[in-house]
Formats: C-alpha cells, structure tokens, sequence
C-alpha cells in the first residue's frame, strides 16, 4: 500500500515537473519554497581547554521551512530537530531537544487587510514595547502564536493587532500578549507632501500581558500594560528618529519583584550625504525588562527587546567582549562618523578610501533611597524599589568602545581592512559576577585580500589584543583560500598572555557553495565565551571536535 | 514512511525547481516610506538584482562594494537594477542611511528590520543574492561571498538579460 501510495507521489511529483517544464509555466497551482540548515557537532574531551565529551557523541541541530503560496494566500511550517541539542545553545534540563513541528501558518490577504492565523514575528517601532523574532544561530525563538489583523486604514496609515501566545521551547509561555500598533506616514496622507524634503512619521504602540498572580507574598498586577510613541522627523539630509516607551509595575525575577513601573528612551540623529554620515545616538533605560512570564530568565520569553547602541564587532578578537542592554537601568550614546576619501586624491588614491571612527559608552543610572531603611542595591522585594530621575547618568562605568576602521582598495587585486578597537568592559555587570573588575583590551587588526585570475582569493587576518586582565593577551591568525565555489581556512588563536597555560585555538575547515546550497566542514577548537548575533548574545562553552554545516535554500 | 517523505520532498522539488515568484512583504525605504516588494522589482522587463545583506557582515559589504564598481557598465550592458536589503535589526537600522550613503553605493537600499522579506524568501544566513527575469521570476540565487563572486553574478545577470537559461 505504501509503495503504491510513494508511487502516486511520484507521478504526481512527475507530472508537475513537465508541466513546469514547458515553455509557459504560468499555472494556478501555486509554488513551494523553503530551505533547510543543518549543523552537526563530534565532540572530543579535551581537558586542556575545559570541553568536555557528550554521551550521543555527535550533536545536531536541524531545522526546514516550507511555505506555500498562491496569490493572495500563503500557509508555511517549520520543522525542526534538536537530537540533542548542541551544546551552549538555550537548553536547561534538555528542554529544547526533540523533534516536531512549533511553527506554522497561514495568512491572507486582500485589499487592504492581511490576516494571519498561527505563528508570525512582529515589531512595534524599534521593539522597545514588542519584538517577537528568531536567531536561529543563538537558539532565540519567542515566536507569537494566535492572530494578527494589519489594516491600511488611508494611505500612509497603517493599524496593526494582535492576541497571542508566545513559543516557549516546545510549548507556550503562561500569558497572553495583546497587542495595537498605529503609524501614521504624513507624507504619504497628505498627497501635497509626497515630494517634501520634509518627511514625517509618527507611531504608537500599546501591549498588554495577562498572567495569572501567583505569588504567595504581593499582590501582582495580572495585566502588565506597556506603550509606547515614536516619530521620524527627515529634513533633507538630517535625521531624527525617536521613541519612548512606558511600562505599569511589573514585579519580575529579573526587577527582583519590585513595583516601580519602567521607562525607556532611544534617540538616533543622522546626517548623511554622499561620501560622509554621521551618527549620533542615545538611550536611557529603568526596570524595562518585559517577559511573556515573571518568573523567566536569560533569554526565554521576551516580548520587547532593548537594542544595543554600541559597535557590533564581528572580528573575533574585539567579540569576545560584546555589551549587551541592561534592562534593569542603563545609559548609552553613541557618535560614529563614516567618510569614504575621495578618489584620486592623495589619501583617497585611485579608488578612494573609507574611514570610520565610533565611540560608544554606557553607564548605569543614578537611583537613591526610598527611604533610609530600604537599600538601592540589593532591591527590596515588595517595595517601590527605588526612586530614579529621568534620563539620570549613574556613575559605574558598564562599556567604552572607541574604534577606528579603515579600508582600501589598493588596486583591482590588493584590498584591505585596518582597525583599532579600545574596550573598557565591566565584567562583574555584564556577565552577572562579582569580584573580576573591569577589561581593558586594545586590538588591533589586520584584514587583507589578494585577488589573483580566474577568481580565485587569498585573504589573510592578523588580529591581536593586549590586555592584563582576564586571560589575558591573545593573537591570532587566519588564512583563506578560495577559488570559485570553494574555500579552505586554516585559523589559530593564541592566547599568549595567559600565565597559567599558554593555550592555541586552532581550526581547519573548508567549504562549497552552489548557488542557495553552502556546506561547511571544519576541525578545531572553541573557546568559551560569548557569541553574539546582532545585539543578541549566548555563552558558549569550549569545545574541540568536527563540525559539519549544511544549509540550502529551495 | 521515508518512501513517502522522500516522493513528498520529490514533489516539492518539482514545484519549487522552476521560476518562483517574490513575495509580497512591506519593506522601508531609507526616508522611513513604506514600500511593496511588488512594486519594487519592477524594472520594466530587465533583470533584478536582489542582495540581502547587514551593515556589519563584512562579506556583504564586500561584495556589494563590488557590484557598485560595476554597476555602471553592468546596467549599460544589461539593463539591471541591483536592490540591497538590509537585515540590520534596530541596533543599527538607524545607521544603514548614513553607512550606505558614506559608501558611495549607487543602488537602491532598503530595511527590512525584523526580517518579514528575509524569511519569505528564506534567506538563512547574509550575503545571499536573487537573480530575476524581466518578469520578475527568481532564476538564480546565490549564497555566501569569495572574492570574485561579481564575475559569476554578471554572467547569469548577461545570460538572463540575452534570455538565455543559466547553467
């Protein structure tokens, strides 16, 4: 029965192939795309290093997407796999491992209206009050789950709504996400400043979380309401883009369930022009964490996320010391300025020459007593917590980054990259300690590429960090080969400035790619530390073992 | 059962081997506007380009540094349109302007902050590159960035332009 049933399945695959396959291949029937990534890991003890062996000896993560789509309808799913799950991703008590399908949809839309019905992501502004989104490569997933309506009521006005419940691993978390979103775009409402150089936008959020009071001692709000306004302000080439967001009380694990209600401000100011921008931004932060559930931590269950202002670095020697927000109370700002040097100028030579110069610094907010008996620091459970002026600039140091870039193009074969990274890092906040003190790190880094005939490439990183604190300094090398659809690197990081034991981090790999399809192999060493992906960090532990990589899209 | 799954996949494959259409998703422009991927693609019957990139993937900015090199002679000689997607989420959505405007790029830039575009065209990882037709049929796609990739897009881009099939 089975096989008579394959069979059909492969005519029918057969049969839409040809159809397909002639010369017209418009059809009603609709199209499937998706794609598939699997990453696999053998693990290998290697006590010098601390990375340890696992039981099933290989671990892997896999994941595919389906969506189907036909004109104004589409429906799509996940599948997804974690047997068992690789190690430093989210997994206490192995509760993400296992198979099984947590994402699936389906959305229609027509004229003006878009419905979906099942899992999506979605960001109110700049998702200081809601941000549902996946990085699949941190094992962050707080996808929503129930209904979202988005209405065009005019042109250049936008409404959004939803209700939902919010992935948890394999389930859902205990509340119930409402949530309204309205923004309106003036120059687009009002048909007289379509061509302005004056652009206008404006927004507002509202979210609310119902979760079942629980707790034993207070009396919680059941309802958490958030909100959010937000405007965009452009006058040729300037810039202003805003938002402040307000949250009631919401006694938290992560505020130590005190009932003080949290703010937060984000301001970015730009001007641009052709060869030069600048950037200047800032942000204040107080008690504005906002999870689906109280009582979770790390990175389960956020409705909002807080973005960070500071430098992404990518190099791997400036990563290992990455800022992340502190929802409970912060201050940033941020000044970059980017220049490309013109072409045929002295510094600028044949092809010109960019420079980029970033400086980004964050403190904690000032916060005094609510009275003499109850301490800042520790917070006091049940209580107002304490008392905060707004946009406060607390004195402890959390984060210093000065960075300059600059990269050229030599000629049509020789390019390169130099930086110079300062970080003043406050380990005890940031990685949640007490008693290491602060990094000071300087890096510097050396990125160059030879272009040789018939595409093929060698680049080459020199990267290395001076620092007495920690474990001290490193430097590192890697090599790349690549010629068309192939690459092979060969990397070590030597941790040099180490007193206890001078330890390498060497790794060897190499890589093809076809079109939508990349596989990666590779053999080394892992250092434990924090891997970040846009803003967003996990610890990962030291390992040493083979990893296999294999992603495509269809 | 895994018969099934494999003439299942076999189907899908068929369905999916030959020209997709690009989804319909809202995306901003770099003045804050709301746009249609539907109405971006439209280069009156000339090819489209379609690179997904971040501001702080440095194989994206490579390789999107490259297709401005050759922008000029590539449109002369084809007719295309290069489109670049920022994946850049609001850490640093506010800088893609002032970035790509510092780097001189000739070509259109759009955000697509929490990934709606990105995942309808399930793109995984950064840089990932869509070639489509005069008709606005995804023909070809390509992942990752090594230096001289450009040569290898400008050929699909020529062949498509000339209506030829790649490969």
């Amino acid at each position: 029965m089975k096989k008579i049933f394959s069979l059909f399945l492969n005519l029918i695959g057969l049969g839409i192939f040809s159809l397909l396959a002639q010369e017209n291949t418009e059809n009603n029937s609709g199209q499937i795309t998706g794609n598939f990534q699997t990453d696999a890991q053998y693990y290998i003890e290697d006590q010098s290093i601390g990375a340890i062996a696992v039981k099933e000896y290989t671990l892997v993560n896999s994941w595919a997407n389906f969506i189907y789509s036909n004109q104004n309808f589409s429906a799509g799913f996940r599948y997804e796999g974690y047997m068992n799950t690789l190690l430093g991703y989210p997994n206490s008590g192995g509760i993400n491992d296992g198979i099984g399908i947590p994402f699936r949809w389906a959305m229609f839309s027509k004229d003006n209206i878009e419905i979906t019905v099942g899992n999506f992501y979605e960001q109110f502004g700049n998702g200081l009050v809601l941000r549902s989104y996946e990085e699949k490569m941190l094992g962050i997933d707080n996808a929503l789950d129930g209904f979202r309506i988005k209405y065009q009521l005019y042109k250049g006005i936008n409404l959004t709504g939803l209700i939902a419940k919010q992935r948890y691993y394999w389930n859902h978390g205990p509340g119930i996400i409402r949530g309204f979103d309205g923004a309106i775009q003036i120059n687009e409402v009002f048909q007289s400043l379509e061509e302005s150089s004056l652009r206008l936008n404006i927004g507002g959020s509202f979210v609310s979380k119902f979760q079942h009071e629980d707790h034993p001692l207070y009396n919680l709000p059941d309802n958490v309401a958030a909100m959010a306004g937000r405007i965009m302000i452009k006058y040729k080439n300037f810039d202003i883009n805003s938002e402040y967001a307000y949250k009631i009380n919401d006694p938290s694990l992560d505020n130590s369930y005190i009932f003080k209600p949290g703010q937060a401000l984000l301001i970015n100011t730009s001007y641009a022009k052709k060869g030069l921008g600048i950037v200047l931004a800032t942000k204040w932060v107080d008690n504005m964490a906002f999870r689906n559930d109280r009582n979770a931590s790390l990175t389960d269950l956020n409705i909002n996320q807080l973005p960070e202002i500071t430098k992404n670095h990518i190099y791997v020697l400036p990563a290992f010391y990455p800022y992340a927000t502190q929802p409970n109370g912060e201050w940033g700002a941020k000044a970059e300025i980017m220049y490309k040097i013109p072409k045929n100028t002295l510094l600028g030579g044949k092809y010109g020459t960019n420079i980029s110069l970033n400086y980004s610094r964050a403190h904690d907010i000032k916060r005094t007593q609510i009275n003499d008996s109850t301490p800042v620091f520790p917070p006091a459970s049940g209580t107002y917590g304490y008392n905060t002026k707004f946009f406060s600039i607390g004195n402890k140091l959390y984060f210093q980054d000065i960075n300059v870039e600059i990269s050229k193009k030599w000629s049509k074969k020789v390019l390169s990259n130099f930086s110079y990274v300062y970080l003043i890092y406050n380990y005890d906040v940031l990685r949640g300690i007490t008693g290491h003190g602060n990094v000071y790190a300087h890096i510097g880094i050396a990125d160059m590429t030879y272009k040789f005939e018939n595409s093929t490439a060698l680049k080459t990183e020199f990267q290395h960090m001076y620092t007495k604190q920690d474990e001290g300094s490193w430097v590192l090398g890697m090599i790349e080969y690549s010629l068309p659809g192939w690459f092979f690197t060969v990397f070590d990081n030597w941790n040099y400035g180490n007193l206890d034991s001078k330890k390498h981090y060497y790794s060897i790999g190499f890589g093809h790619v076809s079109g939508g399809t990349r596989i990666q192999l590779s053999y080394g060493k892992q250092r434990a530390g924090v891997m970040c992906i846009g803003g967003v960090c996990r610890n990962v532990p030291a390992s040493n073992g083979i990893s296999v990589s294999i992603s495509s899209t269809f | 059962m895994n018969k099934i799954i494999l003439s299942l996949s076999l189907a899908i494959l068929a369905l999916s081997v030959f020209a997709q259409d690009v989804p319909s998703v809202q995306l901003k422009d770099l003045n804050g506007k709301t746009v249609n991927t539907k109405s971006i693609i439209n280069n009156n019957g000339k090819p489209v380009l379609i690179s997904f990139f971040a501001t702080w993937c440095k194989p994206c900015i490579k390789e999107l540094n490259a297709f401005n090199e050759n922008y000029d002679e590539w449109k002369e000689e084809t007719g295309v349109k290069i489109i670049a997607i920022s994946t850049d989420n609001s850490r640093s959505s506010n800088s893609v302007g002032p970035f790509v405007k510092s780097k001189g790029w000739e070509f259109d830039v759009y955000l697509d902050e929490n990934g709606d575009f990105k995942r309808a065209m399930n793109v995984g990882e950064v840089p990932h590159t869509f070639l489509l037709d005069g008709k606005g049929k995804i023909v070809w796609q390509h992942k990752t960035y090594l230096d001289g990739d450009e040569n290898k897009t400008f050929d699909a881009i020529k062949k498509v332009a000339k209506g030829q099939p790649i490969k």
